[in-house]
């Protein structure tokens, strides 16, 4: 099925290895794009934006943080009363939306410098935590720039896969993948640990490629703020409720795993549904600004729904316009989508968007499928 | 301080207390207690100092008293001080100075800044049209030394222009609160009569206070009284005495210049005191303008001689190796606050002269020189 061949490209064209016929005809319809004039015309989108933030922006995350805080805060209360039954799942519910605002709409937008211009230290890419295992300074490493500047690069983009699963045919195999299934499962249910360990590389260090003095500080950031995650959820909020202690552990627990659920499901979504490309190394170097805004068009899908669905998503549903512009906030990806999706048609570019069943339900058929060689 | 006040803040002392147990940090990790505390009552946190706008009052058509409630946070202020004020403009955070015009003898849970619109200026234009009761408001701690000294001088003058009135103000009525018994003249300069800042409470002041004398005095004059801007002639005819005064004066920089010379040339320069608000330096050269000008930056102590490149070219080929990812303006690794200076935007255009702002190294370049916090 690899089609290994290099294509020859004319430069400022479009060029991935396409293994199936869709995507080969996606591509011949992006070796005809004028790139620099698609840049400019997402510039433009761009900069009109930024023209027109203000003080909307600025009570839509503060109307945000409030319902986030006053959830979270609800929660744990409700959790407290956790064995009369109504409270626990009342408070378990309660707790996992509010993760999953603090972790998607909230902690990585704000980290991507999204509300930066509001000169606000609590909105402040560079100062924010966020409520998950993950170190922030770490992910604003792996996420922001590795993820975000070589987005589905093979070798470059470590989301691919996350160095656990067998997502993309242009992976290599191994027999490790025969467990593909199950490794993307635990994955899902241990998803913050796996994001967190992301930045470590660990597979690199087993195998050689990276020497193990070089992630040690980066381990203890993981160790210090993983710890501090779970004396939290695990110890305190446990011991506070006195009697009620393994109610509110078990309320706790779930809540980090509705959200690892959730987050799994959302950003796997993103990347890995059928048609979303990626791309070798060769083919993005010296890329220009359009060809790069290219690949995040083509290497990203997103998802239909409500408004409601978006915000639970932090938006990733716009998976498309968050890799077009990823410090535009991101409440503002549904209002610019129409006109992406416009100029995508206009120079005959693919725009990979559909509902959440037929995008998640093709990642799974694929994490089963890549089982095998 | 009233009943209700002391209430209010042994309330809040007892709350940030409890906040700052470490079981309180560990259970609002990793975000902390206090931004709890503050999305709900912004004013309840004493992680930073923070105030509510509980009046306002216009002095003349454009120029406003600002009545603050502060936190448990605010300790209070030596008559002269400025406050950094920050506030929400259109959703960004802008902080200016400000001077506080109220007694440093009024209660310690209310203050005033009084403030004149600045043609242009976004903060002071809408603190004067736009600010309402209720609104919370960023504060530092008093600042500057600018201030009466603890032993109060036998014989002041002070020496205002415009709306430089404002920390003088707090002077007199610090002085008039604690019965002071030396004698005090103001130099007040305005443009025209209706220019003229808290007018009705000098005159009133005057009344009750023999020892006290007061002059305005305006560009267009009024019968009977001097004219024109500050000068020497000013000083001889209405303060004989100048050289036995500490002096204290706050206007605009044509004036503070003018008597920074007079006082040097008459050899009183060691009893002057003054108050400058400079005002942000105007772009060195056009927009385009891109081989800008020397950039300093200050915690390595280096300065880079103008060249071409953006800031974070120009800070790696000086040695520095500041933090940086994507160097194309999406990542935000390389965030840098810039002290002082003007900067040009690469991927927006946009050309901006504000102190204290963070800017992204990789896409920003030089207008004209430009100190970096690196």
């Amino acid at each position: 099925m690899l089609n290994t061949t290099t294509e020859t490209t004319a430069p400022h064209t479009a060029s991935f290895r396409t293994p199936d016929e869709a995507r080969i005809q996606r591509t011949a319809a992006a070796t005809g794009v004028d790139l620099d004039a698609f840049a400019a015309e997402l510039d433009a989108i761009r900069e009109r934006v930024l023209a027109d933030l203000g003080e909307r922006d600025a009570r839509y995350i503060r109307k945000l943080l409030k319902t986030q805080r006053g959830l979270e805060l609800s929660g744990r209360l409700l959790l407290m009363l956790g064995l009369f039954p109504p409270a626990w799942l009342a408070g378990t519910a309660a707790l996992s939306v509010s993760k999953i605002l603090d972790n998607m709409e909230i902690g990585h937008n704000i980290m991507h410098g999204q509300y930066d211009w509001m000169r606000d230290p609590a909105l402040d890419s560079k100062r924010f935590e966020w409520d998950t295992a993950c170190p922030a300074d770490q992910w604003r490493h792996s996420h922001n720039y590795m993820h975000h500047t070589y987005t589905n690069i093979l070798g470059k983009d470590r989301d691919i896969g996350y160095g656990q699963v067998r997502i993309s045919e242009e992976q290599r195999w191994s027999p490790f993948f025969l467990l593909n299934p199950l490794n993307a499962f635990w994955l899902a249910v241990l998803f913050q640990w796996g994001i967190a360990l992301h930045d470590l590389e660990v597979n690199r260090v087993v195998s050689g490629k990276r020497p193990i003095r070089e992630i040690l500080p980066l381990a203890r950031g993981v160790w210090r703020k993983g710890s501090r995650q779970a004396l939290k959820d695990y110890v305190l909020f446990p011991l506070l409720a006195g009697p009620g202690f393994l109610p509110v552990l078990a309320g706790n627990a779930t809540a980090n795993v509705a959200r690892n659920l959730w987050a799994f499901m959302i950003i796997f979504c993103g990347h890995f549904p059928d048609g979303v490309a990626v791309f070798t190394e060769e083919e993005c170097e010296n890329e220009s600004r359009g060809h790069w805004y290219l690949r995040q068009l083509l290497g990203s899908a997103n998802i239909e729904g409500g408004p409601l669905f978006h915000i639970m998503s932090g938006n990733l549903s716009h998976q498309i316009e968050h890799h077009l512009f990823p410090d535009l906030p991101a409440h503002r990806y549904a209002e610019i989508a129409e006109e992406v999706r416009a100029l995508c048609e206009k120079h005959g570019l693919p725009y990979n968007t559909g509902p959440l069943g037929k995008q998640f339900g093709s990642v799974v058929r694929k994490l089963f499928r890549l089982a095998l060689p | 301080m009233s009943a209700s006040a002391r209430f209010q803040d042994t309330l809040q002392r007892g709350l940030n207390a409890l906040l700052s147990t470490p079981l309180a940090g560990g259970l609002a990790w990793p975000h902390g207690p206090h931004r709890f505390v503050e999305t709900f009552a912004p004013t309840w946190s004493l992680a930073s100092v923070r105030a509510r706008i509980v009046d306002i009052r216009y002095e003349t058509e454009d120029t406003v008293t600002l009545v603050l409630a502060p936190n448990a946070r605010w300790s209070g202020f030596r008559a002269g001080q400025y406050v950094r004020l920050g506030v929400d403009v259109d959703g960004v955070r802008r902080t200016r100075c400000f001077s506080v015009s109220s007694s440093a003898h009024g209660p310690r849970e209310r203050l005033t800044v009084t403030i004149r619109e600045n043609r242009g200026g976004v903060v002071s234009s809408f603190l004067v049209r736009r600010a309402q009761r209720g609104m919370v408001v960023e504060l530092s701690p008093a600042e500057g030394s600018f201030a009466l000294p603890e032993q109060r001088p036998e014989r002041i003058l002070l020496l205002g222009g415009g709306s430089g009135i404002t920390p003088l103000m707090s002077m007199l009525r610090t002085l008039h609160d604690e019965f002071y018994e030396g004698r005090i003249t103001l130099l007040y300069y305005a443009r025209t009569p209706e220019d003229i800042i808290f007018g009705a409470e000098l005159r009133a002041l005057r009344h009750a206070w023999p020892r006290a004398e007061f002059h305005p005095i305006t560009e267009s004059g009024s019968p009977g009284a001097l004219e024109g801007r500050f000068c020497a002639e000013h000083v001889d005819a209405l303060v004989p005495d100048a050289a036995s005064c500490a002096t204290f004066a706050c206007g605009p920089q044509g004036m503070l210049d003018a008597v920074q010379n007079l006082w040097d040339a008459r050899g009183w320069g060691d009893r002057l005191h003054m108050e400058r608000f400079v005002a942000p330096a105007a772009p060195a050269r056009d927009a385009d303008g891109d081989a800008g000008g020397a950039v300093r930056f200050s915690r390595a102590n280096v300065v880079a001689l103008p060249a071409a490149g953006t800031l974070l070219e120009r800070a790696e080929a000086a040695g520095l190796n500041p933090e940086s990812g994507c160097r194309m303006g999406i990542c935000h690794t390389c965030k840098c606050r810039k002290t002082s200076g003007t900067v040009r935007n690469l991927l927006t255009g946009a050309v901006s002269a504000e102190a204290d702002e963070e800017i992204q190294l990789c896409v920003s370049v030089p207008v004209g020189d430009v100190t970096l916090d690196l």
